[in-house]
């Protein structure tokens, strides 16, 4: 017991002493935290929209006011030509065109019906595709006040059949996403923290050579191993804790769920982090190689977590990968605590896995931990 | 010049003598395009559902099969009170529940109207907001069907035409992002890695007091390395072309040009990273950390940039990434020239002239 003692004692002055890599642990993550939180939107707002007005009648500028007064698009310019239009889109300066037909008015009257034409940047295709749903949404109410202001009397009136969608936002009613992406970012930085450090460091022992210094000491393996996990596991809280505050205080995440859990689960998910970390860090040669893979697994974590696109439209083998991927279920766990309030009954299929997944980790580190070179 | 070509001779030796590393190096890019090529999407597909159905008449029926048909939605369960909604949402089982009022049917046909509520599970706000957005699509497209006979009297229909993209393949979206992040930080990660290595080796006195200029000493070093990532972003952009079907529209020697650009972009922000760092370890953690959630959120690679609030719209203007998703984009989707893109390779010019003047005035040729 001494032992193990003796080695988090180590650990903790040598990352205390290191100064310069200090505010790269603390302060970063936690700016990063704050910053980054607020970036994390697939709202579709701003839409940059011109328009080419061939029509130039009251009737058109009307429409014109309808894009104006919708917090949706941003109305940007009026085009004197198509091609004009067009080399703007090229330069990015536009996304959405709608263009107005000559006699757009006298056509509508006459023939009762007339066409506009609407050009979308569609690179971003789920944006595009809101993007149409809006300029839709608009061009059909415009419609139905065109009835009323242009339609002569007399003529019979025609009550079409709606059907009204009311959405409803469970759990967050206000579709605010930074009560999601708080704390997703904030596991994505505990996260990377623990791993990076916990990967560099067996492996920078070993380029330094003072790993060899501690090989001829009668430390067992697992002693090194929890000797090391410690200091990190400690670090990984740290920053929880920092993180929950602020995501408390500054964004006004609520906390509905158990603490206690949260924190519990968060230890064995920190578990799992660090025996990767070690794991690659006994495996590779130099700090270069174990921070190249730990580079690689942490952005393919990150990606397909389900925090910034969702799992489910993956297709059917990538599922099945995330199964793997620890991220994800401190994501799902995370979210389902903090926000629904959820219970150790709804969680325990993610604390199983994980708990699986951090002995096998560790488990995995300590057998890979050679006391020869 | 001899000394100097000597010198970028020992530095490829270093690299294609470390085998593991190389192969990590051409492995892990490739690996990395494919998987989120082929992964990624920030459409919904298949999300599953709930349905409430209070009137199970013939007009729920059919829009239930309207629903069910669609690639977007698979109904998961049907369910038939609201206190099953609260307990489907908590275990995490669906993503969304229709709920169909009373007497759905005899109100559409007798008050022309009719209320159906979508209910979503919004703890994960952005695809809470999609899923809405589909299902009122799929129902705004089911009250035309049946309002044909009874049209509007005037009728203005908006002709919608997609380009660049007119098939939405999120693929197109996708691509150019993750090659730029792979360079961006396998780039600026080996050179900063590189540099500090030698200093904390001992090796770097060695080649301070050799005759060659500092100056030559970081060149030389970043030579190699401009090499390697060349070779990857040729291999991606061959996966994408090749693999994904992305077209270049636009010329083959830009994108090389604009590529070579960025990579010089990322290598001296890795110089600049190694002077201000004394360790591997914290050029490594300041690379890494400072590096890749910025990338990934502010770059415009997976969320737009116009619809972030303003003072992160600014913030995003620094990151070297969103200029060269921006070239990409640019050249392979839309066809332009640099004649439309003048202004972003110019800015990413700035930068990596800023970027070496001040890793130049930093770069300390005594080591304490």
């Amino acid at each position: 017991m001494n032992i193990i003692r003796y080695i988090i004692q180590k650990e903790f002055r040598q990352i205390f002493r290191n100064k310069s890599m200090l505010p790269i642990i603390f302060v970063l993550p936690m700016v990063q935290l704050i910053i980054l939180s607020n970036a994390a939107t697939f709202e579709v707002k701003n839409i940059k929209f011109g328009y080419i007005d061939n029509d130039k009648t009251s009737f058109s500028r009307e429409l014109i006011e309808k894009f104006d007064a919708s917090t949706y698009f941003n109305v940007l310019s009026a085009f004197p030509s198509a091609k004009i239009a067009s080399s703007a889109m090229l330069k990015g300066n536009v996304d959405v065109v709608l263009e107005i037909p000559q006699y757009f008015e006298r056509n509508l009257v006459k023939d009762k019906k007339t066409d506009l034409s609407l050009t979308i940047n569609a690179i971003d295709g789920a944006a595009a595709g809101v993007e149409n749903v809006y300029v839709n949404q608009i061009v059909q109410q415009f419609n139905k006040k065109a009835q009323v202001t242009l339609m002569l009397s007399g003529t019979p009136e025609v009550r079409p059949q709606n059907i009204d969608t009311i959405p409803l936002f469970w759990y967050n009613e206000t579709l605010n996403y930074k009560t999601f992406m708080v704390p997703g970012i904030l596991v994505l930085l505990v996260t990377m923290i623990t791993l990076f450090l916990s990967g560099m460091n067996v492996v920078r022992e070993k380029e330094i050579g003072t790993l060899e210094q501690i090989n001829v000491t009668p430390i067992k393996k697992h002693q090194f191993i929890i000797g090391k996990l410690f200091p990190f596991l400690i670090l990984g809280l740290v920053l929880l804790t920092v993180g929950l505050i602020i995501a408390k205080l500054l964004f006004n995440v609520p906390i509905v769920g158990s603490i206690a859990l949260m924190y519990g689960y968060t230890i064995v998910y920190i578990l799992v982090i660090l025996g990767i970390g070690l794991f690659i860090s006994n495996y590779t040669d130099t700090q270069q190689q174990a921070m190249f893979i730990a580079w690689f697994f942490m952005v393919i974590f990150i990606l397909m977590s389900g925090l910034f696109t969702p799992i489910e439209s993956m297709p059917q083998w990538a599922q099945v990968l995330t199964e793997f991927n620890p991220i994800k279920y401190f994501v799902q766990v995370m979210r389902m605590v903090m926000l629904k309030g959820a219970g150790l009954s709804d969680i325990y299929p993610q604390f199983l896995k994980t708990l699986a997944y951090a002995l096998i980790m560790n488990g995995l580190a300590v057998m890979s931990y050679k006391k020869l070179t | 010049m001899k000394r100097f070509i000597g010198f970028i001779k020992k530095e490829f030796y270093h690299i294609f003598r470390d085998k593991r590393s190389l192969f990590i190096l051409f492995g892990m890019p490739i690996v990395q395009v494919l998987l989120f090529g082929f992964a990624i999407t920030n459409e919904i597909n298949n999300i599953d559902i709930a349905i409430l159905d209070h009137s199970k008449d013939a007009t729920t029926k059919e829009i239930i099969n309207k629903i069910s048909a669609s690639k977007y939605f698979s109904i998961k369960q049907f369910i038939d009170n609201e206190a099953a909604i609260e307990t489907a949402f908590r275990k995490g089982q669906i993503k969304a529940v229709l709920n169909f009022e009373k007497d759905f049917g005899k109100k559409l046909v007798a008050q022309d109207k009719a209320t159906v509520q979508t209910l979503t599970d919004a703890t994960d706000p952005n695809t809470a907001n999609t899923i809405s957005n589909y299902v009122s699509s799929i129902l705004q497209n089911y009250q035309r069907e049946i309002n044909k006979d009874a049209q509007l009297a005037f009728q203005i229909v908006p002709k919608t035409r997609l380009i660049y993209n007119p098939e939405l393949k999120s693929v197109f979206m996708f691509v150019p992002g993750v090659m730029t992040i792979i360079l961006m930080l396998v780039s600026a990660m080996m050179t900063s890695i590189s540099i500090t290595r030698e200093k904390e080796l001992g090796t770097m006195e060695i080649l301070l007091v050799s005759p060659l200029k500092p100056f030559q000493v970081i060149v030389g070093k970043v030579v190699p390395y401009i090499f390697l990532a060349v070779i990857n972003a040729i291999i991606i952009i061959l996966l994408s072309i090749f693999v994904f079907r992305m077209p270049v529209r636009g010329s083959f020697i830009l994108l090389g040009a604009e590529s070579v650009l960025f990579i010089i972009n990322a290598l001296s922000l890795g110089i600049l990273i190694s002077t201000v760092s004394a360790s591997q370890q914290t050029a490594m953690m300041v690379s890494l950390m400072g590096l890749m959630l910025p990338v990934i959120l502010l770059s415009g690679f997976i969320f737009p940039i116009s619809s972030m609030p303003f003072p992160l719209q600014v913030i995003s203007n620094i990151i070297p990434a969103k200029w060269f998703i921006i070239i990409l984009k640019g050249i392979m989707l839309k066809g332009v020239g640099l004649a439309y893109l003048w202004k972003e390779t110019l800015i990413m010019l700035a930068m990596t002239s800023f970027f070496i003047a001040l890793s130049v005035k930093k770069y300390k040729i005594r080591l304490e």
